[in-house]
């Protein structure tokens, strides 16, 4: 007796399941080659020669390699201390960030604070209401902050919606009985979060940790106000008088020498892009399940 | 607290004597909870000083939206001119193109920015490979990560009219583009579509969570009745999405004037300014460069007050019609 084998039940796909199954996969193609091919440009571009990239012969790999462009950026003491103030505004506004939203959002969890709804409505008016550009800039020249790296870490550190994401975490992920019965055994609010709120919430600390330190190592309109003394701007301002206002780093030169430093100009626009995003690209791959949590728990509507 | 306090005294004196004496238990009541909410208090005292001294001090220099502010007087002490900025303003012929501009730029981006992450989300949901579907996910959420200086300066480059990338792409087909950063009617396109390249795949992820969170046995059971991959995603996919979408439609309508000052001032230059000139950069200019406070206090102040009523009546059309809020 032969046993026939069963084949496996298949649902047969119609034709235009079919035809929607290509044209997805053809259209998602499409759209990462449009998003990686610019990107991969700029970085070929880098090594290249200014003149074949303006003629438009590097379109894949550099027609030959020139360094020059990372050679004379890394030559300028401007790129290193941009460089040095974004990681120290970066480090010191993230870290502070963290100090001052995270406690208020487990504060906001509470459903036993005294007046709670009073505050909440403190917290969000801003969100909607603002002074607008002149009198904040005014208060902020009141407290003395014009030219000082302080105004890059503290005045606008206070994110709301950071605090809600915290809020709702709080709420969500850390049981009540646990503030029950750290209280039962004599544990009070700060110590209670310190020693056992703080270290069950990493993963909001990371989100919004990384969503700040992204922030802030891409802004540049606070600096622009704030900051006129150049010794202490970020990068992205430099990047600003490289690529938007065309200013070259090697100052102006005539004759001959103009024509070369204007192909090395032209290198270090792309080199600067590198350097600049480099760092942030490569991090988030790596953290991208804590980017999309963090957008999730945002979501989340109370 | 006092604002409770006194609320509940003030209550109490027009109702009778008991309730007073609850009001009196209450208020020792009240007492003990502040007591028991101190260390809170202690937690939210940071932020709360740094909102107070950037957020609502500010507040009160609206007033020189109303006054001829001078410096050497002071906000309190300089003279009230009352609505003389706002008709300065609204005769002037900066304010039609500025409204105009900010409308188009914010109206052209959510026509066009709303719909697309939603397709998006729904293709993303309909591929079968996951590992292709990782890697399609990761690349489209990259450009997000790019800073707006960094973004502008790519725009810059790509669209250099001689030189650039797309100069010389359409250069092997004998084809020559125009400036499109010279030109005013371009910069409306340059900037949305710019915006969708960088924000797309970002803006996507919250449909995605909402997809995923649809019970799988609707599949099933519409696979069963021989349901087409289209018909699914019209009948399960679009209505289970629909309240997110809205909610995040209301969000966007309430910024309609207060699009992103950064990528329009960065991308802004002499030639296409009367198609670049927004709100907020008007703003920026008369107040920073051109140092009339007053008057650019009163410009930001309508942008504010604008953006609020568009926010509310759109939060309370969608109220009523479909029992979304957002408030």
């Amino acid at each position: 007796m032969s046993v026939k084998k069963e084949k496996p039940v298949k649902i047969k796909k119609c034709l235009s399941d079919r035809i929607a199954d290509i044209a997805i996969n053809g259209i998602a193609v499409l759209m990462i080659a449009a998003i990686v091919y610019p990107l991969w440009f700029i970085i070929i571009a880098s090594f290249s020669n200014p003149a074949d990239v303006a003629n438009g012969e590097v379109w894949l790999w550099p027609k030959e390699w020139v360094l020059d462009g990372y050679r004379e950026l890394f030559r300028q003491s401007e790129i290193w201390r941009s460089y040095g103030n974004t990681i120290f505004y970066t480090v010191a506004g993230t870290f502070a960030a963290l100090l001052i939203n995270i406690p208020a959002g487990y504060a906001m969890s509470r459903k036993d604070m005294m007046g709670r709804k009073w505050i909440n409505l403190y917290y969000l008016i801003p969100m909607f209401v603002s002074g607008g550009l002149i009198p904040v800039y005014l208060v902020v020249q009141q407290f003395n902050l014009i030219d000082s790296v302080w105004v890059m870490i503290l005045p606008f550190s206070v994110s709301t919606y950071n605090i809600i994401v915290a809020r709702t975490f709080f709420h969500t992920s850390i049981p009540e009985g646990l503030w029950e019965a750290a209280q039962i055994d004599g544990c009070g609010t700060i110590r209670y979060f310190f020693l056992f709120a703080l270290p069950l919430s990493k993963a909001i600390i990371a989100v919004i940790g990384l969503w700040t330190a992204v922030g802030i190592w891409n802004s540049w309109f606070n600096a622009l106000i704030y900051l006129q003394d150049e010794s202490l701007q970020p990068l992205q301002l430099l990047l600003r008088r490289i690529l938007i206002s065309n200013q070259s780093l090697l100052g102006a030169a005539t004759g001959e020498m103009a024509a070369d430093l204007r192909r090395v100009s032209d290198m270090m626009k792309y080199a600067s892009i590198v350097i600049s995003t480099v760092p942030i690209m490569c991090l988030y791959p790596l953290l991208q399940k804590y980017f999309n949590q963090g957008v999730m728990i945002g979501a989340i509507k109370e | 607290m006092k604002n409770i306090q006194a609320a509940t005294i003030q209550n109490s004196t027009l109702c009778d004597m008991k309730k007073i004496q609850t009001a009196t238990i209450q208020s020792s009541a009240w007492r003990k909870g502040i007591k028991k909410s101190m260390p809170l208090y202690l937690l939210l005292l940071p932020s709360a000083i740094l909102l107070f001294c950037f957020a609502y001090i500010p507040m009160y220099g609206i007033l020189m939206a109303f006054k001829d502010y001078s410096p050497t007087l002071g906000i309190m002490d300089s003279p009230w001119v009352g609505l003389k900025h706002f008709r300065q303003f609204f005769a002037s012929y900066q304010f039609g193109i500025t409204l105009k501009n900010t409308l188009v730029l914010s109206l052209y981006g959510i026509v066009v920015g709303f719909p697309l992450p939603i397709a998006l989300a729904l293709m993303c949901n309909q591929i079968r490979n996951l590992a292709f579907k990782k890697v399609f996910q990761v690349v489209t959420y990259l450009p997000h990560f790019i800073s707006t200086m960094v973004m502008c300066g790519l725009i810059l480059i790509f669209l250099s009219p001689s030189t650039g990338l797309l100069a010389n792409f359409f250069g092997l087909f004998g084809v020559e583009i125009p400036n499109f950063m010279a030109s005013v009617t371009s910069f409306k396109h340059v900037y949305v579509w710019s915006d969708i390249w960088q924000h797309l795949g970002w803006d996507s992820i919250i449909y995605l969570a909402a997809l995923s969170a649809i019970d799988p046995t609707y599949y099933e059971a519409a696979t069963i009745d021989g349901a087409s991959t289209m018909q699914k995603i019209k009948y399960i996919d679009l209505p289970l999405i629909m309240s997110t979408a809205l909610v995040l439609l209301i969000l966007r309508s309430g910024s309609i004037l207060g699009i992103g000052f950064e990528k329009v001032f960065l991308l802004q230059n002499t030639q296409n300014a009367l198609g670049s000139e927004i709100i907020s950069t008007y703003v920026y200019k008369i107040g920073m460069k051109s140092f009339q406070y007053s008057l650019s206090t009163a410009v930001g102040l309508f942008n504010t007050v604008v953006n609020l009523a568009v926010l509310l009546s759109v939060n309370w059309i969608a109220k009523k019609t479909t029992d979304t809020s957002l408030l």
